[in-house]
């Protein structure tokens, strides 16, 4: 065993807030945040989220990955003097002074169950399942609301006249916070309809990559069973020799 | 020359047959339809409602589509998505107060809109931009013995603000069946109604209204109807089918667009015509 952190270690650590173990009177910079209405000072340099855990709130639920990519954490806020509703992720975004939020974790959906062997690859699909598509009237509020970014008005639109392959290209970083269908007068569900865009695309229209068909065939071929017999048939002990042998990625 | 050119969804999903041929249609007469780049939805139907600003977002949004291509026209195919992109062009351009609140809503989008965009038929690109003497001189296979009736509906003629043509007794279809070889037949029922979206709630009102239609042409001596709106397309042609269910003695007539029957006079091959998405089929006619 070396000396080195572990990744998980390394990850712990980069997430710790900046505040953990200075002493209050040492931070410098301060704003004042609004959390559910409740007014708090916190130092300038944190997220919401690690905001919020200053502040008190133990998340067990609305964090997962604190890196931006699991979607738990989704935010809204107002600020003092501004009438636009904003929208990010509380893992994401720096606190501003005047900042007045709550977020909102979850969005209810009714996530259609669909086999996709048996589906048709046009609009027929869509409007199958989610037939409230129709109803969209290209208000753009999703795009506003969307942290990541993604043109969410445009995929939803592409999945109207069942183009899924605009629809992969364009929701393919949706990382489903919610926050769009929580904001759509048309009450849909985009990233349900991106979900089933990008997985219409990928079993319908993407071409089959070639080192799938090379890695099909080998398996056809039966190459990598002596492989797996020889796991089969292995003893603990040589398992863990071979686990700690294994061909991997440097971390 | 380059028009913009807005498909809309249908022309993308149950009417590729009109999209495939008006591209190959219009290439041949010299306009290369240039699909805008990025477009939604037109909003389906142009809303009545005096405070329903909402429902012009979508119209509008597509015509700073056509801004951003450096544009001031844009020509569509589909009968409802011209009458909805040019009926909320005009109520923008003659209602300030409105346009400001619209653009406003629409804060993130560079172009603000001020009504500058002419939003144009295909069929009024033909007559106007091309000109009926040229496709005249087009035509390799004429159409001589058809006789073609030209169904208008609705949303080609009215309000009279948008309409194509004379409202009343338009010409326009009939002319350019005209310089195809083939004869136009006038029928009482060109104007009326198909009932459109009645066809998904109240289907058997369209199974009368379809039937009244077609056999109507029929009388006349028609031999196909031509029609610019994929609504009326599927109302006139699928639902004869339940027609014939209703009525045995019905006899079944093809409903083409109007950039079918043209391909087909000005030669083009038939695989860009699309005549397999018709639900009756047309190629009897042209044996
Ligand atoms: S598309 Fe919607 S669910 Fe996906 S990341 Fe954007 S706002 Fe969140
Ligand atoms: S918020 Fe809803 S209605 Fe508005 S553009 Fe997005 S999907 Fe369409
Ligand atoms: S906690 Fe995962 S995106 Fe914020």
């Amino acid at each position: 065993m070396s000396n080195e952190k572990s990744v998980m270690e390394r990850i712990a650590e980069a997430n710790k807030p900046v505040t953990a173990g200075v002493d209050e009177k040492d931070i410098k910079h301060w704003v004042t945040i609004r959390i559910m209405g409740k007014a708090y000072r916190v130092p300038s340099d944190l997220t919401i989220l690690t905001a919020m855990e200053f502040a008190g709130y133990r998340f067990v639920r609305g964090v997962g990955c604190r890196q931006g990519f699991c979607g738990a954490c989704g935010t809204v806020y107002r600020k003092e003097g501004e009438y636009k509703l904003k929208t990010g992720l509380a893992c994401q975004t720096r606190v501003e002074d005047g900042m007045y939020l709550v977020q909102i974790p979850f969005s209810p959906a009714q996530k259609a169950i669909y086999d996709i062997k048996k589906e048709r690859y046009n609009v027929s699909t869509i409007l199958k399942y989610y037939p409230e598509v129709a109803k969209c009237v290209s208000c753009n509020t999703c795009t506003k609301a969307c942290p990541q970014d993604i043109e969410v008005m445009d995929y939803v639109q592409a999945a109207l006249r069942g183009n899924y392959e605009k629809v992969a290209e364009t929701s393919f970083d949706c990382i489903r916070c919610g926050l769009c269908a929580m904001r759509c007068p048309a009450e849909i569900v985009q990233y349900d309809i991106g979900q089933l865009g990008r997985r219409m695309y990928g079993r319908y229209g993407m071409d089959k990559p070639d080192h799938l068909k090379i890695r099909l065939k080998e398996l056809e071929e039966k190459k990598f069973d002596p492989e797996l017999d020889k796991l089969e048939k292995a003893t603990k002990e040589e398992l863990v020799k071979f686990y700690a042998a294994r061909e991997r990625e440097k971390d | 020359m380059e028009i913009p050119y807005y498909p809309g969804c249908t022309l993308k999903t149950t009417a590729k047959n009109f999209d495939d041929s008006a591209f190959a249609v219009y290439k041949k007469l010299g306009i290369e339809l240039k699909e805008l780049p990025r477009w939604n939805c037109c909003g389906t139907v142009y809303s009545l409602t005096s405070d329903d600003l909402m429902h012009h977002l979508a119209p509008i949004r597509n015509l700073i589509r056509v801004e951003e291509q450096g544009a001031d026209q844009v020509v569509t195919l589909c009968s409802m998505c011209y009458n909805t992109l040019a009926q909320s062009n005009l109520r923008i351009q003659q209602n300030e107060e409105e346009r400001d609140k619209l653009n406003e809503f629409m804060y993130k989008e560079k172009v603000k809109y001020d009504g500058k965009v002419k939003v144009l038929h295909g069929l009024t690109v033909l007559r106007d931009m091309v000109g009926y003497d040229k496709i005249k001189s087009q035509i390799k296979k004429p159409l001589d013995g058809l006789k073609v009736a030209a169904y208008y509906g609705c949303l080609l003629l009215r309000p009279k603000e948008v309409c194509i043509d004379d409202p009343e007794s338009p010409t326009i279809m009939e002319d350019l069946i005209r310089t195809t070889g083939a004869e136009a037949v006038p029928f009482p029922y060109a104007n009326e109604c198909c009932c459109s979206y009645e066809t998904v709630s109240n289907k058997d009102i369209v199974i009368e209204r379809t039937r009244m239609i077609t056999q109507s042409a029929q009388a006349y001596g028609a031999d196909v109807i031509i029609t610019s709106c994929p609504l009326c397309e599927f109302n006139l042609d699928n639902r004869q089918k339940e027609v014939r269910k209703k009525y045995p003695d019905h006899v079944d007539i093809p409903v083409l667009y109007y950039t079918q029957l043209l391909g087909k006079a000005l030669g083009l091959p038939l695989k860009s015509l699309r005549f397999d998405l018709n639900y009756i089929n047309p190629r009897e006619l042209f044996k």
